[in-house]
């Protein structure tokens, strides 16, 4: 686990500005976090957290710019899930689309895991997607999460198929439509 | 048939572009997209999904691109770094392929995807709107659903026209009374913002009301909607009225002649019914409000100019203090500022332009600050040099731009050095939002302007 206790993370601080010129969809772990990283005691540096895979924080994690850069790069820094109190709407769609769950566990639950990992980094959680829950040596944490969401995460399902597979009602949606509706051509 | 339940606008918008009910909770709804918007910064990947998948855009027609974040505003492409310039030869290489209309840098309509939608008439009540990019919400001062969404996304409206959503709930704010001198759309928000904190509309579709948002004009409501995500919430909504249908008349993409009767018909019945209830609603009094200020590192950070840098409560305060470099106690209207940008998508048009140069006429900047006037649009430059706006800025001492982002979010030349202090008409005051190591305090329009005459954060009362 990496514990990042700070409240309100915004996309701003996961991925700064500069990285976001690239036309690729990889390649953005190097600069996750890129300022909060240049102070040499940042959570992300300290050699006893490498090779986490659960990234923990606080409140409102991911809020600000739509940017799905910032999952991308959470995910290219080795990162197979986040957890957090709550996170930004846009920031929580753009996790699951890039297969990294992002976990709301109450304000309590979380605070714990965060003091866990801070006594014990090597302490080791399990987030178990079938049965809704997070356990580690002694608990379990029971989470929601959306059933459609699920589904697509565990049978990691194509949603544009998915909603290809609905061509009759959207061209009949279509044939409806109010007909001064603006078109551009 | 029974009648018709009462409903909110919110769930009228919804109601009117399920193409498909998700069944009994296993899937969302489906909705159809009435526009796309589309700029070069979070596009790239997904058409080159579309590319990989052998898939293409499904309606080039209702999709529409501009060049926005990247653009230099000054000495055109060629001021671009490397990355940007490839950013906007593949946007533009990607319309091309796909039929997708483009507004070029350079071009007559260029501007920040969310000012040139309005501006175009593109914008229309009743319709769903996305984009990929959080301050699509703008797009609901005209009774639009609109909303921000991430690039998968993206590709996945490229492909199909619709995108599964789950229902958001309901939340009222209700702003009523008159707006105290110098106080303007974005001191609501601020104060909102101030209140309802960060997260405070998180899964909310939000409709502003009240007789302060009626009496707002269309400008003002955009500024009130555009920040709807800096407080969490999914998209903000304001009722379409004579004021909506006034700004909207002959715009180049609003229905004509009989058309437009019918339109107008549609949008009357669009407003939330009398009965209707909302899941939440938030009161605030418009006379309470005064000009706002951010001292902090996000938009909840906030306090009346009058005020003073509070004493830290959180971590995140502290760490915000610490970063910010200012100590708990001092005036707010002490704080000396090195750099003005009034621009971006939440202040940038003409009515913005014009309330700073009320300001600024026969001023000039101070000579410590250095201050930048960017216009949302071509169209909003090419207005405010018809009105001499850009005379009296230049007069002042400011610098007088092209069109784009610019400064708000810095990944084009404009940016802050570190520790410089800026006050900013944008609407993220994120640590290192523009630039890195760089301060941003939040304020209106009047309120940057009056900065930038005095060298310090000021009472724009204290001017007028
Ligand atoms: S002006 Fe700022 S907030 Fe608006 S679209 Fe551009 S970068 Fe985003």
């Amino acid at each position: 686990m990496m514990p990042l206790d700070r409240a309100d993370v915004d996309t701003d601080q996961i991925i700064p500005k500069q990285f976001l010129k690239r036309i690729e969809r990889t390649g953005y772990g190097p600069f996750l976090f890129y300022d909060w990283r240049q102070q040499r005691d940042f959570v992300l540096n300290r050699p006893e957290h490498e090779g986490a895979a659960v990234l923990v924080a606080g409140a409102n994690f991911g809020c600000g710019s739509s940017r799905e850069h910032a999952t991308w790069a959470i995910r290219d820094a080795g990162f197979r899930a986040v957890i957090a109190p709550s996170f930004g709407d846009i920031f929580r769609a753009n996790s699951f689309k890039t297969g990294i769950p992002a976990v709301s566990l109450t304000e309590s639950q979380v605070r714990h895991l965060i003091d866990l990992a801070g006594e014990d980094p090597t302490a080791v959680i399990e987030i178990d997607l079938e049965a809704q829950e997070v356990r580690g040596e002694g608990f379990g944490y029971r989470f929601e999460i959306d059933p459609f969401v699920r589904e697509c995460l565990l049978k990691g399902l194509d949603e544009i198929g998915l909603v290809e597979h609905h061509a009759t009602a959207i061209a009949d949606y279509e044939s409806h439509r109010l007909e001064w509706l603006p078109a551009v051509k | 048939m029974g009648p018709m339940p009462a409903r909110t606008l919110a769930q009228k918008l919804w109601d009117s572009h399920v193409v498909r009910t998700g069944d009994a909770g296993a899937e969302p709804d489906l909705l159809y997209v009435d526009l796309h918007l589309v700029h070069e910064v979070t596009s790239p990947q997904a058409f080159e999904g579309l590319r990989m998948t052998g898939r293409h855009v499904r309606r080039p027609d209702l999709t529409v691109a501009t060049m926005d974040h990247n653009v230099p505003t000054r000495g055109g492409v060629r001021a671009a770094d490397e990355l940007s310039r490839k950013q906007m030869e593949v946007l533009a290489e990607n319309c091309e392929r796909e039929g997708i209309p483009l507004h070029q840098i350079g071009s007559r309509r260029q501007g920040i995807v969310h000012i040139i939608g309005p501006e175009l008439g593109l914008t229309q009540p009743g319709m769903v709107i996305v984009c990929g990019d959080s301050h699509t919400s703008t797009h609901g001062a005209f009774c639009a659903l609109a909303f921000g969404i991430g690039t998968s996304e993206v590709e996945l409206v490229l492909a199909t026209q619709c995108l599964p959503q789950r229902r958001p709930g309901d939340l009222a704010v209700n702003v009523d009374g008159e707006l105290p001198i110098g106080v303007t759309a974005k001191d609501i928000a601020l104060g909102l913002i101030g209140r309802a904190g960060t997260s405070g509309g998180v899964g909310h579709l939000v409709e502003y009301r009240g007789s302060t948002v009626r009496g707002l004009s269309m400008e003002g409501r955009m500024t009130l909607c555009n920040m709807s995500i800096e407080w969490g919430a999914k998209a903000g909504m304001v009722e379409p009225d004579d004021t909506t249908f006034k700004y909207m008349e002959r715009r180049p993409y609003v229905p004509r002649g009989s058309a437009w009767e019918a339109a107008l018909d549609y949008w009357r019945s669009l407003p939330t019914d009398a009965n209707a209830t909302f899941d939440h609603e938030i009161e605030l009094d418009a006379a309470q409000l005064s000009p706002f200020v951010t001292w902090g590192t996000n938009p909840g950070q906030v306090v009346p100019i009058t005020g003073r840098v509070p004493n830290p409560r959180s971590d995140t305060d502290e760490r915000a203090l610490r970063y910010m470099d200012l100590k708990p106690g001092t005036a707010m209207a002490d704080i000396a500022i090195d750099r003005v940008f009034i621009g971006s998508c939440t202040n940038a048009r003409i009515e913005d332009l014009r309330a700073a140069a009320r300001i600024i006429h026969g001023r000039h900047v101070h000579p410590q600050v250095r201050a930048l006037v960017v216009p949302g649009s071509t169209t909003v430059k090419r207005a405010a040099e018809d009105e001499g706006l850009d005379l009296v800025f230049k007069a002042a001492g400011f610098e007088w731009r092209n069109a784009g982002c610019s400064m708000c979010l810095g990944m084009n030349p404009d940016i802050l050095a570190p520790g410089e202090r800026c006050a900013s008409t944008s609407n993220r005051n994120f640590e290192g939002r523009q630039g890195a190591g760089g301060r941003t305090h939040l304020v209106s329009p009047p309120m940057a302007a009056a900065a930038a005459i005095t060298g310090h954060l000021v009472d724009v009362r204290e001017l007028v």
